[in-house]
């Protein structure tokens, strides 16, 4: 009952969004809670791609409609954006921090005649849920793959892998081990911390222990991450030449004050830094750090949610604003263009985004900031974690 | 025998850190009988009074440290008028009702005025780097840590147990009425050693901030922690808490040199067969 309710409303909001002038875009993400700052970065980049590209598309005005899931919540997720799709009339979803709370989402979709563009949400297997999903962020299997070769590469054949035991953190190990391996080199222990980890200490006395010449590292942004890479400073690791390799969720450009001289010379590889050099980052740079009003807390959500948005501007043009889901995904496979963080686009098989993968290295700037220096690309890196999921 | 070293050097030091910070709400909890839920925010404003003279005004690590205990009495004495006066010998549920909602209106306030970023407390180049033990290397501010541990574990011990004011607030607490007959100005008592509890908290946020890094959700993500230490060393008993964090940090970090796969099972384990065997923890007093 409550299925043919809901499907007799979006049949209605429909009917009543098609004729309207107005196309509303639902965007879910954490706006308040712990995770704010992504949030706010989600917000800054939507802004920016609006302020520079005018926040109409022909003759149709975009309006955003902002729903907070603070966070990781799939059931609250879920019934946001059934209230965005029946009560709002939303025409596009967009946003999604969190995978579960994406993968949620993903089963109303069809029914709803809506399409989801995903701004983060970093795991491999959301696009395979449903063919209207597209993805303009990255997944962990695309930023970690290529640091097994720059370990290699570097002289490096035993690691010892050392991950924040939940989803994302045991994506990054096998992503790792599967790059690893295939060059040759050696995973000597796998180790899985306990998300609530704060001294480090004893986990370093083991990477000490196990003899390895380097360590892969990831874990969640923020507290953790600072305490994890001081814990390899102070307690000589650094200094006793065991190198570092981590995807770049750890050095993301909003920890980098707080993690100060601890992280220098510490390389990772992403998707996005935000010091990239084009001319097409320093618009976005500029009107991101505009719309966030605090330009140290840009961060890589920000180019998600920007190039999220220009699919989202093309899917309306490709469907002149009437709500067609299909029609407006299919539009943009095989879209190409160039984003603030280099040469785009959608894979057609996948939907998910097809980009280059920076080796970068955090250097400090002459006026004393703290940055991530790119210094090697890998060109056109597809999203290897579809293969290891099926 | 290296490895065991190792992991006590690491367990002295995780317990130290644990016994500043968390020693605050063993005395409001203990002594003074209030659940205050909002040590951690208290702790919180000290780290980020401490950052913001470091870091912006440019001040040592010495002067940012008093200022930051010392800011912090100052903020909470309003509140100790207006809030905390009105749920002393109140029911536990008002008490935590109280103090949840304190702790949620600094969250967010500390969020609007300092953003949702980690803010860090410059240390000074006497307490960078790290020292070698002979095995092992170990920074120096955990050394720092445990020198500061030790020394509050000293004075607060001197000051309830040796002290006339010790005596008149265990008197307080044990009978205000009685003490008040006596000429001991209870309410003076009372906001004394609230001041006291809630500098610790500062000082604690303050030396503990390399291992627990300030931000706005500092005040909820390691409230457990404190309270399981304060239950299970025994609410107000000094010694008591001395000895829970070393046996709750040795055991933490065992678990984790060893089988980091089981997180925190092992740390839990230990506090559920404690509290079952010491229902007041290890040196609770009897009502």
């Amino acid at each position: 009952m409550k299925r043919i309710i809901l499907a007799a409303l979006a049949a209605l909001a429909t009917s009543v969004a098609a004729q309207a002038d107005t196309i509303k875009v639902g965007v879910v993400g954490p706006f308040s809670g712990p995770f704010a700052l992504q949030g706010k970065n989600f917000k800054a980049g939507i802004d920016a791609y609006m302020a520079v590209n005018g926040a109409k598309v022909g003759d149709d005005d975009i309006e955003i409609i902002y729903r907070d899931v603070p966070q990781a919540d799939p059931a609250q997720s879920k019934a946001l954006a059934q209230e965005l799709v029946v009560k709002e009339g939303v025409q596009y979803l967009a946003g999604f921090y969190f995978t579960p709370d994406a993968m949620a989402v993903t089963p109303l979709l069809e029914q709803a005649n809506v399409p989801l563009v995903i701004m983060n949400a970093a795991t491999s297997a959301i696009v395979t849920k449903s063919p209207l999903v597209v993805r303009t962020s990255f997944t962990l299997w695309q930023t970690s793959t290529p640091i097994a070769k720059v370990a290699k590469d570097a002289g490096v054949s035993k690691i010892i892998s050392v991950v924040s035991d939940y989803g994302p953190g045991v994506d990054a190990e096998n992503a790792f081990k599967a790059g690893f391996e295939a060059v040759g080199g050696e995973i000597v222990e796998a180790i899985r911390m306990p998300l609530s980890t704060n001294d480090f200490s004893p986990i370093m006395q083991r990477i000490k222990d196990s003899g390895a010449e380097g360590v892969f590292a990831f874990l969640p942004s923020g507290p953790t991450t600072l305490g994890f890479v001081k814990a390899f400073d102070e307690n000589g690791l650094k200094d006793g030449g065991i190198k570092f390799f981590a995807p770049g969720d750890l050095t993301q450009e909003s920890d980098l004050p707080a993690l100060g001289d601890a992280a220098l010379g510490l390389q990772t590889t992403f998707h996005y830094a935000v010091s990239h050099d084009s001319p097409e980052n320093k618009a976005f740079v500029e009107a991101a750090a505009k719309a966030i009003g605090n330009p140290a807390e840009l961060s890589f959500p920000a180019v998600g949610a920007y190039d999220g948005m220009h699919v989202i501007y093309k899917m309306i043009e490709a469907t002149s604003g009437e709500q067609d889901a299909q029609k407006a995904v299919d539009a943009v496979k095989g879209l190409s263009w160039t984003s603030p963080r280099g040469p785009v686009s959608i894979d057609p098989e996948s939907r998910h985004i097809t980009q280059n993968i920076y080796l970068r290295e955090v250097a400090k700037a002459d006026d004393g900031t703290y940055y991530n220096k790119e210094i090697q690309t890998f060109e056109k890196q597809g999203d290897p974690g579809l293969a290891a999921v099926k | 025998m290296q490895t065991i070293f190792s992991i006590a050097v690491d367990a002295l030091a995780y317990g130290m850190v644990l016994f500043v910070i968390s020693i605050g709400l063993s005395v409001t909890l203990g002594l003074m009988r209030v659940v205050n839920l909002a040590h951690g925010a208290f702790a919180m404003i000290g780290g980020y009074i401490a950052s913001y003279a470091a870091r912006d005004l440019g001040l040592g690590y010495g002067a940012a440290v008093l200022i930051a205990v010392f800011g912090t009495i100052v903020i909470a004495i309003p509140i100790e008028r207006l809030l905390y006066r009105r749920i002393y010998g109140q029911p536990e549920l008002t008490q935590v009702l109280m103090t949840i909602g304190i702790t949620f209106c600094i969250i967010g306030i500390a969020n609007y005025v300092f953003g949702p970023t980690l803010k860090t407390i410059p240390l000074p180049p006497s307490l960078e780097g790290s020292a070698d033990l002979g095995f092992r290397s170990i920074a120096v501010h955990r050394i720092f840590a445990i020198v500061c541990g030790l020394a509050v574990a000293g004075a607060l011990w001197f000051a309830i147990e040796k002290t006339a004011f010790g005596v008149k607030l265990r008197a307080a607490v044990d009978n205000a009425a009685m003490a008040a007959a006596l000429g001991v100005r209870t309410e003076v008592v009372y906001a004394v050693s609230f001041a006291v509890a809630v500098g610790l908290a500062a000082f604690g946020g303050v030396v503990g901030a390399e291992l627990l890094p300030v931000e706005p959700y500092y005040a909820l993500r390691y409230m457990v922690t404190f309270l399981v230490v304060v239950s299970v060393g025994g609410a107000g008993s000094i010694p008591g808490a001395l000895a829970a964090c070393l046996l709750l940090g040795g055991i933490d970090t065992t678990g984790r040199y060893l089988m980091p796969e089981f997180g925190e099972f092992f740390f839990y384990l230990a506090v559920i067969a404690i509290v079952c065997v010491f229902p007041r923890g290890l040196a609770g007093r009897m009502k």
